[in-house]
């Protein structure tokens, strides 16, 4: 079933919200002063009590990163970032780590309750265990105890320094080094806080692990971390979503995540990307420059990307894997929307190392307005990868006529044996289609919403179902006034 | 009266004037059949009756039920009980022919006040109507009209006439691409419909469909106009004398 008749009921009603997400909590910040050098990162590692060679790490990014050039391959356009103008550090003011949700700032549970995340309700109704991300330092950890017993590990990145530092110290900057881009250097230098999860050999994590993001104060930035390592034959389902609220200053966003899965591990990693996109002249909007990457380490590993963006002004961003194990598999599979003014640059990075790994691409984008969407992908099948298999398929969807599509493949074969096929269409909305469902009783924006989800089918169906939920409403409100 | 239209003229957005004073009255329960060679304007009428975009209606008047149907959009037409079969079945990827059906049709139950149905409760709707075009379960699963040949395409426009129960349906050119057997089929399906408060405006270029359904009256649309009506004996008389009568050259009906 591509789309519920409940998501088809609620699109008006969120439709005349506007961004509804766009509210400030009011809560003292404890934050660094805007500038970065040295002095920032040594701020920001003491602020986190890490210990020298957290710092040591920091500093040798931050010196990687003031050597390099920002990237400008990207298709897009923004005025250049004065990065000495932005605040590297910013927590909401909390005496010690809450042990429960009583001891959690009121003022902030009321935000996710804006937000509909009620941590409550959450943990009895929905069994998924989220690790809230509120500006940039954990508040609450949700069924640790449940996840504990079974030896899986979810926490903030910054307890997991604390806690366990031998499995941060041996896999962090394993799979996006420190220097790799220009982004992730920055991330690596100044990260604030973020997600670390664990998963002890043979163990099928049973429930989807979640984190929300937000961001918050003003100009903080947002520098997430993410770290999640499926050790042998372990299995894992992870959900990231985030929204934001309303600004006037655009706002960088420059998350990393890194996913490991050794030998027969299986990784699924989902997004729901609704950062606030600006308004319809994309004043305002979130700069979302995220490195993404996970490495199947082991034979027959597995690594899923699900991702459906449609929220930043600008979103620059190619979830990847590394297939290095024999027989691994890597899969992305994409939906990006842009409007109005919003600029969309994605895709991935297949990078077959193994020999008989496959991985697949299916990428969707949608235009509206005047936005513009590139896909960008790369297949390399390097020399030892004997019988190596890639399937890419690239939608590209146009509404209205001041949008614009693109699409550039890089595929670099360095063996003989392997088997690459791409397909790809670009395709307007036709008024046919249109008119065929409204003469059968569906609104403008129902109709739409039903040809738009049935565009996206194949990557929908990839996500969990309250996740297709939401992306779906997702769809909608993002389209919102791009027909009629 | 269902359908009352009045000296309705159209043309396209090039300024081509395409209807040129229609009339045309429609009564309750009442089957009729609109006849008349290529470009003669019959699938322009369709779509002014249904509301498609780039079509301007530039003179006359159509009364729907005692409403002004020009007032309402596309979608409200639908929801007010005016259905089109299309001549070409639009595809659209993606989406389950059952799903599209079921939203279609609770988007009309709401607008009229009634409650919408669930997946169970649609289905065993649907069920019935399955049977009455001979259309196989499997349909439903697929994507609208995507892969569907062109007698699954016609017979899918029937089926959701059956399942939307419209009170005005007109049929585009329903029986073209259609064998021998598909047609008895959609046949068989519109008789099944045919009640004393539902019309149908069937539009067709050959006399074989009034073979199956038997109209109450029949009219030549030619040029714009219709320029003769009258009873089932005219398609006979039709398919002897040709449209040449009416001033064209014949057509070779046995083509079909």
């Amino acid at each position: 079933m591509s789309a519920s008749l409940e998501t088809q009921q609620t699109i008006r009603s969120l439709s005349d919200e506007g961004y509804k997400y766009g509210f400030v909590t009011d809560i003292e910040s404890d934050s660094a002063p805007p500038g970065l050098d040295e002095d920032t990162v040594r701020f920001i590692s003491a602020k986190k009590g890490e210990p020298e060679w957290l710092l040591e790490w920091r500093l040798a990014a931050f010196r990687a990163w003031r050597e390099m050039p920002e990237p400008e391959w990207a298709k897009v356009e923004f005025p250049p970032i004065d990065y000495q103008a932005a605040s590297y550090y910013s927590a909401p003011r909390q005496q010690a780590t809450p042990k429960s949700l009583d001891e959690v700032d009121p003022e902030l549970l009321r935000t996710y309750e804006k937000l509909g995340i009620p941590l409550r309700e959450r943990e009895i109704l929905a069994g998924v265990a989220v690790d809230a991300v509120f500006d940039s330092v954990s508040v609450a950890t949700t069924f640790k105890g449940q996840l504990a017993e079974l030896g899986i590990i979810f926490c903030s990145f910054g307890e997991a320094v604390k806690e366990h530092p031998e499995l941060v110290k041996k896999y962090l900057g394993t799979v996006v080094p420190q220097n790799d881009n220009f982004y992730a250097a920055l991330n690596s230098a100044v990260f604030s806080d973020g997600s670390f999860a664990y998963i002890p050999p043979g163990v099928r994590c049973p429930m989807e692990l979640s984190t929300y993001f937000r961001i918050n104060a003003r100009n903080s930035g947002q520098f997430e971390r993410t770290l999640l390592i499926a050790d042998k034959g372990a299995y894992v389902s992870y959900l990231e979503g985030c929204t934001a609220p309303q600004r006037d200053e655009n706002q960088l966003h420059a998350a990393v995540v890194e996913l490991i899965a050794h030998e027969d591990a299986q990784i699924k990693y989902s997004t729901v990307q609704n950062w606030y996109p600006g308004d319809a002249e994309g004043k305002g909007g979130i700069y979302n420059f995220v490195t993404k990457r996970g490495a199947c380490r082991g034979a027959r590993a597995k690594i899923s990307w699900t991702q459906v963006e449609t929220g930043s002004a600008i979103t620059w961003k190619y979830p990847s894997c590394l297939l290095e194990g024999d027989d691994s598999v890597g899969e992305f599979y994409s939906v990006a929307i842009t409007n109005n003014r919003q600029q969309a640059d994605t895709g991935t990075k297949m990078i077959h190392i193994g020999r008989n790994t496959s991985s697949t691409i299916i990428s969707k984008g949608i235009s509206a307005g005047r936005g513009q969407n590139t896909y960008r992908g790369l297949v390399r099948v390097q020399p030892r990868a004997q019988g190596a298999r890639n399937y890419t398929q690239c939608d590209s969807l146009l509404i209205g006529d001041r949008c614009g599509a693109h699409t550039v493949p890089y595929i670099e074969i360095r063996n003989p044996s392997a088997k690459v096929e791409h397909e790809a269409t670009t395709s307007k909305i036709s008024e046919d289609q249109l008119f065929y469902c409204r003469q059968r009783g569906l609104s403008d924006e129902d109709a739409l919403s039903l040809i738009v989800n049935g565009f996206c089918k194949e990557v929908l169906k990839e996500l969990p179902m309250e996740f297709a939920v939401e992306a779906q409403k997702l769809l909608a409100v993002s389209l919102e006034g791009s027909v009629g | 009266m269902m359908l009352e239209i009045k000296n309705l003229h159209a043309r396209l957005a090039d300024g081509r004037e395409i209807l040129k004073g229609v009339d045309l009255s429609v009564g309750d329960g009442e089957v009729h059949a609109i006849m008349g060679p290529n470009g003669s304007g019959k699938s322009t009428l369709a779509a002014v009756l249904a509301g498609r975009d780039g079509y301007e209606v530039t003179e006359g008047s159509v009364t729907y039920r005692g409403r002004d149907l020009f007032a309402m959009a596309a979608d409200e037409r639908a929801r007010e009980g005016v259905f089109l079969a299309f001549q070409y079945p639009v595809e659209i990827p993606g989406v389950n022919n059952m799903y599209f059906l079921r939203a279609a049709l609770n988007a009309q139950r709401r607008h009229r006040g009634e409650p919408e149905l669930d997946a169970g409760q649609f289905l065993r709707v649907v069920r019935q109507k399955l049977k009455l075009l001979d259309i196989a379960d499997d349909l439903l699963q697929r994507a609208v009209n995507v892969g569907f040949s062109g007698g699954e395409k016609k017979r899918n426009e029937v089926f959701q006439m059956a399942v939307l129960e419209p009170r005005l349906a007109i049929l585009d050119e329903t029986d073209s691409g259609l064998d021998i057997d598909a047609l008895r089929v959609v046949a068989r399906g519109v008789n099944g419909l045919r009640t004393p408060d539902r019309s149908i405006v069937l539009i067709t270029h050959y006399k074989r469909l009034l073979d199956y359904i038997e109209p109450d009256h029949v009219h030549v649309l030619q040029d714009g106009r219709i320029v003769q009506s009258g009873g089932k004996e005219l398609a006979a008389e039709l398919e002897r004398r040709g449209y040449g009568t009416f001033g064209e050259q014949p057509e070779v009906a046995a083509s079909a």
